[in-house]
């Protein structure tokens, strides 16, 4: 099974700017609207700030809740898909996402999710390329295990050494 | 003809009658006046009659943006609020940062003015164009603290994105430093808007925008607007990123600048941990942004879970309410200040009038012109837990002193009569930030000169002292030191109406620089010289309200203690203002802008700066 790289967010590093909020709609409609984002910020206040896209799910629910099989993982990239032709607005999807990040365009009705900028004249994820800390990456299931890994492990091994002394 | 950028929408909300009306402002207007400050200005001295008391019905509300929110040029996300201050009695303006300005963009507002007093506390929905005045009642809105407010109104319109501006206690029983919180740590903090809104009966207001953006030239703007993006994570932004503001404390109390026991000192005793290293190493837990900054000035520092009074509390670091509540009342009881802040954020009092008020009175305390038996506990220097209660019962108005302190150093001062007056640090009634001005002779007059009272925000003079660019000792260079703040002040003045924030002046590196972002986003050709003369013209206009107002040269002198007392220790012992001195790099000061001798605009100077319709009008108010 092909390994596909998502957007992963690291919560440490998010200051909550909302700036890949407002260029992902820019890049893609050429008009600033973070309710046409495809990536979400969210903040829980005081500490919390994140932001969500999709993460191109192995058996996407999105997918399999869509009744006009409107929506299809690409084999290439693994993005979810939207053939806008089909795609009626019911937002099943939108409820099914376990993320919540699917959204409804406020003027065609259809909905938006995540296309690394595939749609775009731009070559890499804007909202990577746009944001100031560096929080933004993509990565695919196994970098982030081996990532989760090693930061473990060093979290372990500073516990075990400074027990040690 | 329309611009990009502006909605070019006005609407004017009689919250006595419930009317709402909406307009349109013309292309001229909006490049003249550029947006925040300037409309504030404009429209104040258009519209409201000289004299009018600041906390009568007839005062004038102004909300206002500029061209740039909801676009990611960097720190685009502004708004400012503008009335008659209740607090100066002056030109009142405070400008805030977070989500409102982008959230109102997209309902389509611009510019909105709010008059009269509603009959019972309300709040204002604006979904889009929908523009609704609603009830506090049936939600249980009023007395509660600001951070509430939003949670409340939040969960009302199921939307945890709603921008939501509101007023605390302190507002609501009109405190005269009385705030409006946003996004729980940005304040609109200064000269009492919040104040304003408490006597407008008008506890809140809620956006939301779901209309998308445009700019006049989207590829150019992309090209910029990222370049921007780029250059607001370089150098010219480290420091507000690194340690934050904090980091000034011990550069400046290294020059003897860093106000201590209200401002007997510039030199602070008790600098050990009293650092942004020291703050950002041991007590931030998280920066965090507001809308479309990548600097994230906002450092949150929590008080451990196991303190035994303000356990988790959570607190927005800032160089200056870190002063007011902290050097300034003379202790370094960092706990002390977070906690005081969450409580002036939340009661919605303005951190640098509440902290440096409670200094004031803590040497009213000391000089037993406050007594222990109308306190209750002994407000003296040093203690920070006395701080945290005296805000509390300020905000609140709860005890006897709390409530003579809710209206500033000023107002308390003549409550309590005798030698009082002499430990209220304040220029025009709104009290100093940070700076011990006695070792700083450009921005002792750049700060009393400030139209809105002591303030280190609309002109940076303490640059000029700072960074040596005049003897900050001395007073020679008059009317060249004048020249020099008059500069800066009306280059603020720009920013201020842009809106953008003053942490990225230093990524624009020339006025050619907003010119070419002003016309990607507006597609008005702006010239550097006519940006910098709309700056000159908006100061100048809000000049022209004081003088309406009843201001006069006497106003724009800093307190008696700074011509009088020395400090006792520092780079700046024994040193004071002269009079002299100071009066004459004042009068180069208004030589340079073009103001006779008494501060006054020539007809002149009003002529060449488009301002004609204000000869002949600047005598008949009463202050």
């Amino acid at each position: 099974m092909p390994r596909h790289e998502f957007i992963v967010v690291d919560p440490d590093k998010c200051i909550g700017c909302e700036l890949c909020e407002t260029v992902c709609s820019f890049v893609h409609d050429g008009e600033f609207n973070p309710l046409h984002s495809r990536i979400k910020r969210v903040r829980i206040e005081p500490l919390i700030n994140i932001a969500l896209s999709c993460q191109k799910c192995e058996d996407p629910d999105c997918v399999n809740a869509c009744p006009q099989k409107a929506l299809e993982k690409s084999e290439k990239d693994g993005s979810i898909l939207v053939d806008e032709d089909k795609c009626s607005g019911c937002a099943f999807c939108i409820r099914a996402c376990p993320f919540g990040a699917i959204s409804m365009s406020t003027e065609t009705g259809k909905v938006l999710i995540c296309d690394l900028c595939e749609s775009t004249e731009y070559e890499e994820p804007q909202c990577i390329e746009f944001c100031p800390r560096e929080a933004i990456s993509l990565r695919t299931v196994d970098q982030v295990g081996d990532e989760k890994r090693i930061d473990a492990v060093k979290r372990l091994l500073t516990e075990l050494l400074a027990g040690s002394k | 003809m329309t611009l990009e950028g502006y909605t070019q929408e006005r609407v004017n909300i009689h919250l006595d009658t419930g009317k709402i009306e909406k307009g349109s402002i013309t292309e001229e207007f909006c490049t003249n006046w550029i947006g925040g400050y300037g409309f504030g200005a404009k429209v104040l001295w258009d519209e409201l009659k000289p004299g009018t008391d600041p906390l009568s019905p007839d005062n004038i509300l102004v909300w206002a943006i500029g061209p740039y929110p909801g676009t990611f040029l960097p720190t685009s996300s502004k708004y400012g609020l503008f009335a008659k201050s209740p607090l100066t009695g002056l030109f009142g303006l405070s400008i805030s940062s977070g989500s409102i300005a982008q959230q109102a963009r997209r309902a389509g507002h611009n510019l909105i003015v709010f008059y009269g007093k509603a009959e019972e506390p309300v709040y204002i929905m604006f979904d889009d164009g929908d523009i609704q005045i609603l009830p506090c009642k049936e939600i249980d809105l009023w007395g509660k603290g600001a951070w509430t407010s939003d949670e409340i109104l939040k969960e009302h319109f199921h939307d945890s994105r709603l921008s939501v501006a509101a007023i605390g206690p302190a507002g609501e029983k009109l405190s005269k430093i009385g705030c409006v919180t946003n996004d729980r740590n940005r304040q609109a903090g200064r000269t009492g808007m919040g104040c304003v809104m408490g006597s407008k009966n008008l506890k809140a207001l809620c956006f939301r925008g779901t209309k998308s953006i445009k700019v006049a030239d989207p590829k150019k703007f992309y090209v910029l607007g990222k370049d921007f993006v780029k250059r607001a994570i370089g150098t010219a932004t480290a420091k507000y990123r690194d340690y934050g503001t904090p980091s000034g404390l011990a550069s400046y109390n290294d020059m003897g600048m860093l106000g201590n026991y209200n401002f007997r000192e510039g030199y602070f005793d008790k600098m050990d941990k009293f650092t942004g290293q020291w703050l950002d190493e041991n007590l931030v837990v998280k920066k965090v942004a507001c809308s479309q900054c990548p600097i994230a000035c906002d450092h949150l520092a929590k008080v451990p879970k196991d303190h035994p009074l303000w356990a988790g509390a959570v607190g927005s670091m800032d160089i200056e309410n870190i002063y007011s509540l902290g050097s300034n009342c003379g202790h370094d009881d960092w706990y002390a200040i977070i906690k005081a802040i969450t409580l002036c954020d939340d009661l919605g009092m303005d951190t640098i009038s509440a902290g440096t008020t409670v200094a004031f009175a803590m040497e009213c305390f000391e000089k037993g012109i406050i007594k222990k038996e109308d306190v209750g506990y002994d407000l003296s220097f040093g203690d920070g837990e006395a701080v945290v209660k005296m805000i509390e019962e300020m905000g609140n108005r709860s005890s006897k002193i709390g409530d003579i302190l809710s209206d500033g150093s000023r107002a308390a001062a003549k409550k309590l009569g005798g030698d009082a007056m002499k430990y209220s640090m304040q220029v025009k009634g709104l009290e100093f930030p940070m700076f011990d001005i006695r070792g700083m002779s450009c921005f002792a007059v750049g700060a009393s000169v400030s139209i809105r009272g002591a303030c280190h925000l609309r002109n940076g003079a303490y640059g000029l002292d700072a960074k040596g660019k005049f003897d900050r000792f001395t007073y020679d260079k008059p009317l060249e030191r004048g020249k020099a703040i008059k500069v800066v002040e009306d280059e603020y003045g720009v920013i201020d109406s842009l809106i953008i924030c003053k942490f990225t002046r230093g990524i624009y590196a020339d006025k050619q620089d907003h010119c070419d972002i002003y016309k990607a986003v507006t597609g008005y050709d702006m010239t550097p010289k006519k940006l910098m003369l709309d700056g000159e013209a908006i100061h100048n206009l809000a000049k022209c309200f004081n003088i309406r107002e009843g201001a006069t040269k006497a106003d724009d002198y800093p307190p008696e203690r700074f011509f009088t007392e020395a400090p006792t220790r520092g780079p700046a012992k024994g040193v004071t203002l002269k009079k002299a001195g100071y009066t004459k790099v004042l009068e180069g000061y208004y030589e340079a802008r073009g103001w006779d001798k008494e501060g006054v605009p020539t007809d002149e100077t009003l002529k060449r700066l488009g301002l004609d319709f204000v000869i002949g009008k600047l005598k008949g108010g009463k202050k």
